[in-house]
């Protein structure tokens, strides 16, 4: 049994509590996603939490160990890799050393018994595609890392897969490649009208590629949305640390009204916003640190605190200061500070959001 | 980089040229001997003849001897890659239970000195009638081979990414293609490699062979030292042919092995093998 | 896209699979470990099996008596018992020699330069003179009236020519030659894999090259060492036909492969042969865990060199 893979669409991917487990260490935890087809899914977690994992059960490189994947209502995780009709790109490519450029990219089409003609134009004009023409006949030892990156994009999308995987296709970029091949990655995407999963560890090269992120930790899934539901309404206290929420205040609630709740944090009190009923009695303010500004006077949710560090970024200074309980406050402000001020700084509560500690 | 300056250096490096010297003067007594008419006690003999290479090479039926020799090296090679190959594979891509154990297995024909499961082994081999033969004399050889090739082609497998295995499957090779396609042509170098140090092992190998060759199944090794052996029968310089003959070829293919094997190499090796 | 001709049905939610064959590739185990077979029935039938049954021949002795008669034998009679003393007085300085002689020179040949490749190729060209060359080109070129003898006559060092064969050195000088391009080529190779940079940041702290050599590349080299130790050892230990040809058989090189081989096939007594070649196993598996505990002390991790 085989499944065509030419010129693919599918209308949705279910992977259905899909598990993975090593020994007795789970990786992968019922993991429930259903990808549209043309949809761009990212995969997000820090490093180890289960991302490869989740990719290569999807690919079929590694067996599951519980639940099921459904294409349109039928089963493929019974299938081996080459059957499934998906792409890769690797970390770090997996590139096949021993052949050229033409030769790396062709070896899909030929695997399929693709005709010479054919195999030949649809490499050229793949390899157009990624700008790789006057490379096609070197091996991969001899390109740079970003001309290996793009073979081994050509080299997954020349079969016009169903769903193309890729597996922090940029890590191994340097800064300004890595913009580059972002938006490269993106316009193909778009052009070629493909499905894509893409795993990452950065969460704003997720922000930037994705119509869905799944937010991963340790094999759990913690938050499956839209880039601005995540950015903006972070699940939970690990997903807001994720999503650049890097002050965590320790608080105690004092009062819940709605999704309104109010927190105390030594003396003061600040206001904040739950978006699930908070239970707890301890709680963390979470903030970022280009949402706090600097205050003139005393005012609702202000605290006062030592500068420490500051750093230029041009415009911007980031600036870590102490506050009176000896919890450091993180902050991107215009305003010129330096070492050793005492500075009254402003967290507006609409952008203040309040997790139970164990959330 | 300096390589001569210390007093250290100097007296390494004296070391070495007083064992190189008298190194050449060791072959060259023997390849001397083996040409001269007769040379007792004096400083160079007293006549040079090729003779001695022509009796050898009919007393002691030297082509007989150099064709069982060809078919014992070539079908031990060949033998100890298609079964050690397989196993450095499953070696070196999965974890299991009993791994240590298996690998303690292969290791231990290695570390063991041949006599010591040579001897039960042809004990073993005359009990089945298969000692004397040239199969037998194969299979001790196999013995310690196949785990040669076992213990050096599993670092060789290792530093091969499997993510390009897992790439060709993403590109719709099944297992033949991803071993014909993929593996094979990344594999040639360490085959090669293992081969060769197989064949240069198996030539000079003389306490297995010795145990189980009879007449007729005998290697080079073994009928030089039979003819040393029996050194009174048989002039001095004729048993010298011979051991000259031996090193020459045993020379061809260490030369041979040193284009395909980086010497310093031998234990941790290129990450990428060259396109 | 095409419908496949038989899709499996759709399990309903709560449903598994049974997963025997999932549990166990979790564990590793697979279709690849097929590939095993022929290899591990190889080493059962042609190594294990003929181990194990020389091991119960040795229980069963020809001239009767208890099992361990064979045993109580080879302990009992001197002539048998020294040769294991006889075996190890020449193994391990052959091996040591081979192994310390190695370290400098390897030490001074790391990094490229010109003619390395050559240099290293005459040094393990030994390897292709095989026992028997060694044998005949000592005999006759340390023999009384060889080369070197009338080159110590001819300098004054000695008047009388100097007996280097047909004894324990004859047998030494041809483990070492046979050992050493050996243990040089795996000195080489794990001293290649150390990173050099390791050395530079030891000198950019100030130590001296004594000192980088005790406190960095010793101690990284030293697992290989061990390594090394043992197989030149294996080697060394199972010396025998130069202890024919250039030792004194029946005397001070009688060594235990000899009355091993002697007693099996001279004497066809196999259950003897067999003991003793056990005994021979039993004495090598000793050195070997000796020297393997000494290197589980050491730090056995990464090298950091190019591969
Ligand atoms: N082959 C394996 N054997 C055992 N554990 C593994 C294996 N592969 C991954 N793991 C474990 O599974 C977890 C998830 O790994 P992975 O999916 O590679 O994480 P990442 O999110 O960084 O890609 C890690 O804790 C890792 O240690
Ligand atoms: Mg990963």
């Amino acid at each position: 049994m085989s499944v065509s893979t030419e010129g693919g669409a599918f209308a949705e991917l279910r992977l259905d509590r899909v598990r993975r487990a090593f020994g007795e260490h789970v990786a992968l935890r019922d993991l429930e996603l259903t990808i549209k087809g043309g949809e761009f899914v990212a995969l997000l977690g820090p490093s180890g939490c289960g991302k490869s994992t989740a990719l290569n059960c999807l690919a079929g490189l590694l067996p599951l160990s519980g639940g099921q994947i459904l294409m349109d209502g039928r089963r493929i995780d019974t299938l081996p890799p080459e059957k499934r009709g998906f792409g890769m790109v690797f970390q770090n490519y997996a590139l096949f050393p021993h052949m050229s450029v033409r030769r790396n990219v062709a070896f899909g089409l030929a695997m399929r018994g693709v005709a010479r003609a054919e195999r030949i134009r649809r490499v050229d004009e793949v390899l157009r595609l990624v700008q790789l023409t006057e490379h096609a006949d070197k091996f991969p030892a001899q390109l740079s890392g970003g001309q290996q990156q793009r073979v081994a994009i050509a080299r997954a999308i020349v079969l016009e897969p169903w769903l193309v995987l890729m597996d922090e296709p940029l890590s191994n970029l340097d800064a300004s490649l890595r913009l580059e091949m972002r938006n490269e990655i993106r316009r193909l995407h778009q052009s070629l009208g493909l499905t894509t999963v893409y795993v990452t560890h950065d969460q704003e090269e997720a922000l930037a590629l994705a119509d869905r992120l799944v937010v991963l930790r340790d094999g759990v899934v913690q938050q499956v949305g839209s880039p601005e539901q995540v950015y903006a309404h972070p699940a939970n206290r690990y997903v807001a640390g994720f999503m650049g929420y890097r002050n965590m205040i320790p608080a105690t609630v004092s009062e819940v009204d709605g999704d309104l709740v109010a927190v105390d944090v030594g003396e003061v009190t600040l206001r904040g916003i739950s978006r699930d009923r908070i239970t707890e009695n301890s709680a963390v303010a979470a903030i970022r640190p280009s949402d706090v500004s600097v205050a003139d006077r005393e005012g609702e949710n202000t605290l006062r605190g030592q500068v420490e560090i500051v750093e230029y970024h041009g415009r911007e200074q980031a600036v870590q200061a102490r506050l009176p309980g000896g919890v450091p406050l993180h902050v991107r402000t215009r305003s010129r500070l330096a070492p050793g001020d005492s500075v009254l700084f402003h967290l507006p509560p609409e952008r203040l959001l309040v997790f139970g500690e164990h959330s | 980089m300096r390589l001569v300056g210390s007093p250290g250096a100097w007296l390494v490096w004296g070391a070495v040229a007083f064992f190189l010297v008298n190194l050449f003067g060791l072959v060259l007594a023997v390849v001397v001997n083996s040409f001269s008419v007769q040379w007792f006690g004096t400083w160079w003999p007293n006549g040079l003849t090729t003779d001695y290479y022509a009796s050898a090479w009919q007393d002691l039926g030297l082509l007989d001897v150099l064709v069982v020799t060809g078919q014992v090296a070539l079908a031990v090679v060949a033998l100890s890659v298609l079964i050690g190959v397989p196993t450095a594979y499953a070696l070196a891509r999965r974890n299991f239970p009993g791994k240590r154990l298996v690998t303690v297995l292969f290791l231990l024909p290695i570390l063991l000195p041949p006599m010591t499961y040579g001897i039960p082994l042809a004990t073993v081999l005359y009990k089945f009638d298969l000692a004397g033969s040239v199969a037998g004399v194969i299979v001790a050889n196999l013995v310690p081979s196949v785990p040669f090739v076992v213990l050096t082609m599993t670092p060789f497998i290792e530093q091969i990414d499997p993510r390009i295995e897992a790439a060709a499957r993403m590109c719709g090779a099944r297992t033949l293609s991803v071993f014909t396609r993929v593996l094979a042509p990344l594999l040639v170098p360490g085959i090669l490699a293992a081969s060769i140090l197989v064949l240069v092992r198996t030539v000079g190998m003389f306490e297995l062979t010795f145990l189980t060759a009879g007449p007729g199944s005998q290697t080079l090794v073994v009928s030089l030292y039979e003819s040393m052996f029996s050194a009174g029968i048989r002039a001095q310089q004729a048993v010298d042919a011979v051991a000259v003959i031996y090193t020459g070829s045993m020379l061809v293919l260490l030369v041979i092995a040193l284009r395909f094997v980086n010497p310093t190499q031998l234990v941790t090796r290129l990450k990428e093998p060259a396109p | 896209m095409t419908a496949p001709t038989t899709a499996p049905p759709v399990s309903p939610p709560g449903e598994r699979p049974p997963g025997i064959a999932h549990r166990l590739a979790e564990r590793g185990i697979d279709r690849v470990l097929l590939l095993l077979v022929p290899g591990v029935v190889f080493v059962v039938v042609l190594f294990a099996y003929p181990v194990l049954y020389g091991l119960q021949l040795s229980f069963q002795p020809e001239e009767g008596g208890g099992p361990f008669a064979n045993y109580e034998r080879f302990f009992g009679d001197p002539y048998l018992r020294d040769t294991i003393w006889i075996t190890l007085r020449l193994a391990v300085p052959a091996a040591l020699f081979n192994v310390l002689a190695s370290i400098p020179i390897a030490y001074r040949m790391r990094g490229a330069f010109r003619g390395k490749r050559v240099l290293t190729t005459i040094l393990v060209v030994p390897i292709t003179l095989g026992t028997v060359l060694t044998a005949q080109g000592l005999i006759s070129y340390l023999g009384p009236a060889g080369w070197f003898n009338k080159i110590l006559i001819g300098i004054g060092l000695t008047d009388e020519p100097v007996r280097l064969v047909n004894n324990y050195w004859g047998v030494l000088f041809s483990l070492i030659i046979t050992g050493f391009p050996f243990a040089f080529l795996l000195t080489l190779s794990y001293l290649s894999g150390i990173d050099p940079t390791l050395e530079q940041a030891a000198a950019t702290l100030g130590a001296d090259r004594r000192r980088r050599f005790r406190h960095i590349t010793f101690p990284l080299l030293a697992p290989g060492l061990a390594i090394t130790f043992c197989l030149t050892f294996v080697l060394a230990f199972s010396v025998f036909p130069s202890a024919y040809l250039v030792g004194l058989p029946q005397g001070e090189t009688r060594v235990i492969s000899i009355v091993a081989y002697e007693s099996a096939f001279r004497d066809t007594d196999y259950p003897l042969g067999s003991a003793i070649a056990m005994v021979m196993a039993l004495v090598m598996l000793v050195v070997v865990g000796l020297v393997l505990v000494w290197r589980s002390t050491m730090y056995r991790g990464a090298t950091g060199g190019k591969g």
